[in-house]
Formats: structure tokens, sequence, C-alpha cells
């Protein structure tokens, strides 16, 4: 049976929904392990086990963080050979696809990137050309390494679990040599409100906020959804550039994107075009983002955000 | 210094963009020098102009690999500022994956720092049209070169570069010394328009063009054949159709929490 690597950078004190969606992809396409790096919670490896995974690797060095992506690399290609995997899964995050690139390079093994889902004969299905286009692919190599975007499918623990012991994968010596240092890391504060990248729900301004997000916040937080944002308002400084949606930004592909003051660049619908419903609130009745709505406002956001945001909380009341 | 800057020409994305052919690749004849790559330009030049420009012996070459057009995006480079440019074409790159493009690009690299090896190669964030950004992490590994990607500030001292990665959950200030792989993305300056002057001085400017013996690449390690990943089958997406439209009367608000209700997003 194929043996599948999933890598998870820091597990942190629980698993991801991205990190169990890998695992269960894994299982569907042969036996899987998981090649970890940071520190493993007890919790984590009782759910890494819940999940299926018959082992655990982990590097035998401590200070992989200290470095952009290329020990990491390093790490996984040595995990990839003890583990004797022919397919690896990583989530599509920008570091997690470099990672995944220099992997490719290390073991002679083809990368498909942005994939959303796997047929068990390892074809990769993804979204291309900013949503516009579907393409199958698929690696010629006998490893292929697959990054797969959040939202895939449901994640769903094995029918039986396993308690997975871990072995410790030595980390080359020279895997730090002709790397760029990490030398100072600012976290950022927490919102509170769901990731991003994984959130059902998405509800967006852009310059039409005109500097104040509070009824972009108010809706998402009644709707219990994420906070996103045009290029315009994170380029003005209203909010963080963490929160852009498009192609410099994040791509989401949520059950529901409510976009509040944003035309509907290309750009911008790079980042948004595959959510499941989306809903437009705009002044202006010309605005491309119509052309893609399924239900479209022609309005003001100060009205009309407010106003849906009360008729939320009488109804959930 | 010499910096080398990599540049691609990708289909418009203003127009309707299509996969065609054996290889379901981009059509391109409707292709511009990819946006993000301006980026990469700009800061390559406001290094340069910060160290006394090309009078001072610092020079930018933009490279681009790609069929005849591409041509198109080197000139539109000089035009912008590049002090020269080089177009690697070869009917047998056709349809090269991320892997088959690193390995040609890596060979291009060496062949143009042959006397002096570049001191920095820098690259945009993603292509525009393949978008995956595994190309410039490919090279750093291919190049064996410091990686310093999705640089969203860049400062140079010395031999030192400083630059700014924002994450998810973190910014990092990312540290390492030439020479060195760096991309940038769209937030590290504002890309200057090629003026009526550097139109014409672009006019005056050489363009070496490579082929895969110039650099030493066996045809048989690019394009379809060379290539570790294929795609199998491209189809466009069902366009999405433009459903109910209401202008607010007063009551828009409740009736978007309706829409949501029915569609049982609540
Ligand atoms: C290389 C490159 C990369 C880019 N990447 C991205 C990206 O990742 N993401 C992205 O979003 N953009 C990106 N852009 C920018 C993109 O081209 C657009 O400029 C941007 O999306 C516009 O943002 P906006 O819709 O908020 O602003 P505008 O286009 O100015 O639209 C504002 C909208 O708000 C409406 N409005 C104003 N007031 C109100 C009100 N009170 N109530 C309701 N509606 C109101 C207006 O009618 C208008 O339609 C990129 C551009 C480039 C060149």
């Amino acid at each position: 049976m194929a043996k599948v690597l999933v890598f998870i950078d820091n597990p942190g004190p629980a698993l991801k929904k991205a990190s169990l969606e890998l695992l269960t992809i894994a299982r569907s396409l042969g036996e899987p392990a998981v090649a970890f790096n940071g520190e493993l919670h007890d919790d984590v490896a009782a759910t890494l086990g819940a999940y299926g995974a018959q082992a655990l690797y982990r590097p035998s060095t401590a200070d992989l963080d200290d470095y952009l992506v290329g020990p990491k690399a390093s790490y996984l290609a040595a995990a990839v050979q003890t583990a004797e995997a022919t397919v690896v899964l990583t989530e599509n995050s920008a570091e997690a696809r470099e990672i995944a690139a220099r992997l490719g390079i290390k073991l002679g093994a083809g990368v498909i990137t942005d994939v959303v889902a796997v047929d068990p004969d390892g074809t990769a299905h993804k979204s291309v050309l900013a949503g516009s286009w579907t393409t199958t692919a698929k690696a010629s190599t006998p490893v292929a390494v697959l990054t797969v975007k959040s939202n895939s499918i449901t994640p769903d623990p094995a029918v039986t679990g396993t308690a997975p012991g871990t072995v410790t994968v030595e980390v080359p010596a020279t895997a730090t040599a002709a790397s760029a240092r990490i030398t100072a890391r600012n976290e950022k504060a927490a919102s509170g409100r769901p990731d991003l990248a994984e959130a059902r729900i998405v509800v967006a301004g852009g310059r039409g906020v005109d500097g104040n997000f509070g009824p972009v916040e108010d809706l998402a937080d009644a709707l219990g959804a994420a906070i996103g944002a045009s290029r315009a308002a994170t380029d003005a400084g209203w909010i963080g550039h963490d929160a852009q949606i498009g192609q410099t930004g994040k791509t989401v592909s949520p059950q529901l994107y409510i976009s509040a003051g944003i035309s509907g660049a290309i750009q911008q619908k790079a980042g948004m075009q595959t959510a499941r419903v989306i809903v437009a609130v705009n002044k202006d009745a010309e605005s491309p983002v119509f052309e893609i709505a399924d239900f479209g406002i022609v309005g003001d956001l100060f009205q009309v955000l407010p106003q849906a945001t009360a008729e939320i909380k009488k109804r959930k009341a | 210094m010499k910096i080398i800057v990599l540049v691609k020409h990708v289909p418009d994305a203003q127009f309707d963009r299509h996969l065609t052919g054996e290889g379901n690749t981009a059509d391109r004849s409707e292709s511009i020098l990819s946006e993000l790559d301006e980026y990469a330009l700009e800061a390559a030049l406001q290094l340069i102009e910060a160290r006394g420009g090309e009078a001072a012996g610092n020079k930018v070459i933009a490279l681009s690999m790609g069929p005849a057009g591409a041509v198109n995006a080197v000139k539109k480079s000089l035009q912008i500022g590049a002090t020269e440019g080089a177009h690697l074409s070869d009917d047998a790159l056709a349809g090269s994956d991320a892997a088959a493009t690193s390995l040609a690009l890596a060979a291009a690299i060496r062949h143009l720092g042959a006397d002096t090896p570049a001191d920095l190669i820098i690259t945009g964030m993603a292509s525009t049209d393949g978008e995956t950004s595994l190309v410039p992490a490919q090279l750093a590994e291919r190049l064996d070169l410091p990686q310093v990607t999705f640089a969203a500030s860049l400062e140079l001292d010395g031999g030192k570069l400083t630059a700014r990665r924002d994450g998810d959950s973190h910014a990092d200030t990312v540290e390492a010394t030439l020479p060195a792989l760096v991309s940038v993305t769209d937030q590290i300056n504002d890309p200057r328009y090629p003026n009526f002057k550097g139109i014409m001085a672009a006019k005056k400017k050489t363009i070496t063009t490579l082929s895969l013996a110039d650099i030493g690449v066996d045809p048989a390690q690019v394009g379809r054949t060379g290539s570790w990943t294929a795609v199998e089958s491209a189809e466009v997406r069902p366009a999405r159709t433009a459903g109910t439209i209401i202008t607010d009367e007063g009551d828009a608000g409740i009736q978007l929490v309706e829409f949501l209700a029915a569609q049982k997003l609540l």
C-alpha cells in the first residue's frame, strides 16, 4: 500500500482543520504517516492517531523555525526517505508551497499546488487562472508532492484509530548552510475570529468602507465569519495585509462570501470567485462584482449591513 | 553590483484566458510583462540607483524564458530601466513545468554569471498565469543560494540583506548574505512606468538570445518530456452568472437575511 506522508509544520496545541483534511485525504490514498516540526502536544498526538496516522516523524534539531524554508525542506526530504513515502501532502500556504517546491527538487519529485481533490490513482484536481479553469494534473515521478487547499473536503476520523510511535529523523548537518535566517518574529494578535483560509463565511470590505470596518466587523461577528478586504482597503491601512483577498492576498472558497464596497476587479475576483454563494453590496449598479453575485444589493453598505446585522441578531435571539 | 531580474511574459488577465493544445498550456496571444515582475524590476533598479547606478558599474539584467513573443517582456523591462536583456528561447522548452523551468533558468543564470556571478537574483512573488510561486524556491535550491522570498521590504547593507516577510500569524525579519535569491511582493514598492527617455534609450540596449545549447541544457531535461508533472485535462469553469440584483428601498438588509436563510447559510 502506498505510504502517504502528511507534513504538519508546528501543529500547536490543537490541529487546524486543514491538517485534518490532509489526513483524511492521505487515508484515501494509502497508509498515512505524519512528519511534523515543533512541539507535539499529547492531545495532538491522540488526534493524529484518531485520524489513522501509522507513524510520526520529528526532526533531530529544534531550530528549523530559525531559518526560511530550505532547512525544513531538507528535514522533510529525509523524512520521506525514512518513511518510504510515495506521496507527500502539505497545506497550500505560501511557506508550505515553498517547502514543497524545494522538496521536489531534492527528491526529483513533481509538485502540484492548489489541489482541491486527489483521485485514488494520484490525479490531482486544481483550479487555475484565477479560478476560471479547472485542470487535472499528475506527477510522473516516483514521489508526488501535493499542496492541498483548505476547505477541500470534510475531515473524517479513521474507523479504527492508532497509537503511532514517534521516530526521530536526522536533519542533514548541511541543511542550514546556504539559508536565510529569521532574526526576529512578531506574532500578530489573534482576532478571535475564524481563520480566513478555513472560514465557512467571509465578510469583506473595500474602499467603500471609507476607513470604517465597523459595519463589516459587526456583520461578520453576527454570522461567525472571518473578515476579508480588497487591496484598496489594506493599502489604505484600514486593516492588516493578512486580510487581503485576491491575486496577491489569500484565495478563499467559503460557503458564503459577502462583498461590501468592493468593485470586483479581476485581481480581487481571483481570490473569491470559487465561493459557493456570493453576495455583493455596492452603491454602483455598474460594478463588475454584480456580474458574479448570486444576490446583489445596489445600496449603501452603511445602511444595508447594520440592518442585516440587526435582523440576524433578532432571528438568533 | 550585478542583479538578474526574472521577467515573464504572461497572458493579460484583462482578457479571457485559455488553456490550449496538447499540454493544456496557456494561450499567449494577448500577453504582457507580468505585473508582479514590475515590483522585482523596481526593487533591483532602486538597489543599483542607491549605489551610483550604471555609472558606478552596477547593472540589472532582465532575463525571460519563453517563446519568441516573450522578448517583449524583456523589451518592456529595458524601457523601464534594466541595463541589458536576455531571452532564453528554444522550442524544446514548450510545456515546461516548474521543475523544468527552474532547471533551465538556473542554467541561464549560471551562464550569465560565467564571468562575474550575479550578486542577486530577484523575481516576482508569483507569475500571474501559473500562480504557483514554485520557481523562486526551486531556483534557490538548484543554485544553492539563500532564499529570501515574499519580501515586503528589502534593505542591503554591505553584503547583508534584510527583508520583512509577512506570514499569517507573524511577521518575520529575514537576513541573508549575498549572493542570494529574492522574491518580492506587491507591498514592496510602487513600480515606475517607462517614460519617453526610457523608451528611446531601450532601443540601444542589448538583448542576448540564448538557446538550450548556449546554456548547456539537454533538451530532454526540459519541456513536456523533461517535466515531472503533466496537465492531463483542462476545462473552463462555467462562468458565474449574475443572480438576483435588487436596489435598496430601505429593507435590503432584511432581504439579504431572507436570502441567507433560504440558502441555509444562517
Ligand atoms: C499586481 C496587482 C495585484 C493586485 N492584487 C489584488 C488583490 O490581491 N486583491 C484585491 O482586492 N485587489 C488587488 N489589486 C487591486 C485591484 O486591481 C483593485 O484596484 C482593487 O481590488 C480595488 O479595491 P476596491 O474594490 O475596494 O476599490 P474600488 O475599485 O475603488 O471600489 C470601491 C467600490 O466601493 C463602492 N462604494 C463606495 N462607497 C460605498 C458605500 N457607501 N456603500 C456601498 N458601496 C460603496 C464603489 O461603488 C466601488 O465599486 C491588485 C492590483 C495589481 C496591479
